[in-house]
């Protein structure tokens, strides 16, 4: 029996490893319709998925366009467990690269943002272009002639670790495997056209937060893919009236399964009799609001859609609720820990009016968010009951055990067993 | 700068530390009686401010929103059950007007759980502009910074 200190010391060993499943994992029976809770509490899986996943062949979102709007913008992130680095050159160029100096792997950028002409590493001053490539080492030719780099010495031979880069609907994507298709494909065309409906217009932060969710990322991928609890767990929608699953509305699939996307139409409210009949604590009560401004809002598209989510696989959220555009993404902080981000946006042009409404209904959602707080603790009761059940499985059958689009009700785990469906094809389960 | 052992001074102290004993002592009904009945009430964070970003965490114009906030969290949200301890420090009293102040002090929150888990949930900064002119004060504004981008699980009592 290997210790974990053993199986880690060689990175080679520790690579091949991770991209192999632990010995006694097997998917159930059920397809899609099952899911091992193995999968949310094994470091051996969560080590395979950084591999399979993140470092695999799948565009990941990275940051906004405008977070290196001009030229020697420099944005932090990550790109699953890895620190990334987003810049923007002085041509214009958006470059994605692993932030860890070539020399001794230090963090090369230390800040959230900033804006510099090139990139030097504090530890020993190598300093790189905001494309990545290495343009000089300190002392490369030594001090009065003595110490200093060998004879061989190339700089063009060093550099940042480069991604591959999309921009698209003011994001940038990255992607580390030179297999993976083109954005617009991995992504298919009746996710494109959606995104570019609420999303392909010049965009404006309107304010930033995150969340730290103690459960495993693929507990958060699923909640926000899972229109069924919408309206049982969070019950402040249903009191006010906004969103009820009897609502016009449907889940669509891309043609993978991988992304979704689930809209409804407001205007099409009518009291359903399954609410009254089920006694869901949903329907407890019908109320108005004290403060009625919080849902002042304007149709801001003629096709009647007033709520949508939509994912793309696997850690990136865009929401229009009402007018509240947000884009959220959430990276995985170890196998039962996980930061939601969240930035709220307007479009450049919107009227003073419609930014104050697009302000306000930011308390619809968020880390404090009258709708929806209840999906910073919800994953995490899933996460500390099933810990110590690793080979019993969820249940996953509303709405059947396919993953198919379904346009006429909501009442669905559809999108939740397309995650599974991507997530099996990618690793192989 | 207000003097410590004027009356005025001493109504503002008053006002801020029955606010957070209100709120430590699970008594979040009288919450929105802190404030005036067109007050402003914010939660944002340092970046936000630093950046100009108009949205924070939490935002309430009027004592309505206050009110469906505390309405909202007893009947239907749903979280797991907590406590606060609310640690502040000595303010900074600056006249605006007859009978208006602007208010800083700094504040620590410490989070206990039902489970026992005990944590700091939030440190920061209270912008307050109080309005004297009543028997009691109340706030015209509240604007609570806190420091870190992160929020831990949910936020769902006011800081």
């Amino acid at each position: 029996m290997q210790t974990v200190h053993s199986r880690t010391s060689d990175p080679a060993r520790a690579h091949a490893l991770a991209a192999t499943p632990p010995l006694d994992f097997q998917w159930p029976e059920g397809g899609v319709s099952r899911v091992p809770f193995q999968v949310f509490s094994d470091p051996a899986i969560y080590a395979m998925e950084q591999e399979k996943i993140f470092r695999g062949p799948v565009w990941h979102y990275l940051c906004l366009e405008t977070e290196v709007g001009r030229p020697g913008d420099i944005k932090t992130t990550w790109l699953g467990d890895t620190p990334i680095v987003v810049t923007r050159d002085e041509n214009g160029a958006v470059h994605a690269m692993v932030n860890r100096c070539a020399h001794k792997g230090a963090l090369v950028c230390l800040k959230e943002r900033d804006n510099k002409p090139s990139l030097t590493c504090v530890y020993h001053a190598w300093n790189y272009g905001l494309d990545g490539r290495l343009k000089s080492v300190a002392f490369q030719d030594g001090i009065r002639g003595k110490g200093g780099m060998p004879e061989d010495f190339d700089p063009a031979r060093h550099r940042l670790e480069p991604l591959r880069v999309e921009l698209y609907c003011g994001m940038v994507f990255g992607t580390y495997s030179p297999d993976t298709e083109p954005l617009s494909e991995f992504l298919g065309g009746p996710m494109r056209a959606f995104m570019e409906r609420n999303m392909n217009h010049p965009l404006k932060i309107l304010g930033v937060h995150s969340q730290i969710i103690h459960n495993n990322w693929k507990l958060y991928a699923e909640n926000v893919r899972d229109s069924y609890h919408a309206t049982l767990l969070h019950t402040f929608y249903t009191t006010f009236k906004v969103n009820r699953l009897d609502m016009d509305g449907g889940i669509v699939l891309s043609d993978k399964k991988w992304h979704h996307i689930s809209y409804s139409k407001r205007a099409t409210l009518q009291a359903a009799e399954e609410y009254q009949q089920a006694k869901v604590h949903a329907a407890q009560y019908g109320s108005e609001l004290d403060g009625p401004q919080l849902l002042k809002a304007w149709d801001g598209f003629d096709d009647g859609i007033t709520h949508s989510i939509q994912t793309v696989f696997p850690t990136l959220v865009m929401q229009l609720t009402l007018n509240s555009l947000a884009v959220r993404f959430f990276v995985p902080r170890g196998f039962d820990k996980t930061e939601l981000f969240w930035i709220f946006l307007g479009y450049e042009s919107d009227t003073p009016e419609q930014e104050k409404m697009r302000v306000m209904q930011g308390n619809l959602t968020g880390a404090a968010g009258l709708v929806a707080l209840e999906d910073g603790c919800i994953n995490s009761f899933v996460q500390r009951g099933t810990a110590t059940s690793p080979n019993h499985t969820a249940f996953i059958e509303m709405g059947g055990r396919v993953a198919e689009s379904n346009e006429s009700s909501r009442a669905t785990e559809a999108a939740v067993r397309g995650f599974w469906h991507g997530y099996r094809e990618i690793m192989g389960f | 700068m207000l003097m410590q052992t004027t009356p005025i001074y001493e109504k503002i102290e008053r006002l801020l530390r029955e606010y957070c004993h209100a709120l430590d002592d699970g008594e979040v009904d009288r919450w929105p009686g802190f404030f005036q009945d067109d007050a402003t009430y914010q939660i944002t964070t340092r970046e936000n401010m630093a950046s100009g970003y108009p949205l924070g965490i939490v935002l309430c114009e009027g004592r309505g929103m206050m009110d469906d906030r505390i309405k909202a969290l007893k009947t239907a949200n749903i979280f797991e059950s907590h406590t606060y301890c609310h640690i502040t420090g000595p303010l900074d009293v600056a006249e605006q007007m007859e009978d208006r102040w602007s208010v800083r002090s700094n504040f620590a929150v410490y989070r206990t759980m039902y489970t026992g888990e005990m944590e700091l949930f939030a440190v920061g900064k209270y912008l307050d502009v109080v309005d004297t002119s009543g028997a009691r004060a109340s706030f015209a504004e509240r604007i609570v910074v806190v420091d870190s981008r992160r929020i831990d699980t949910l936020l769902v009592y006011p800081l």
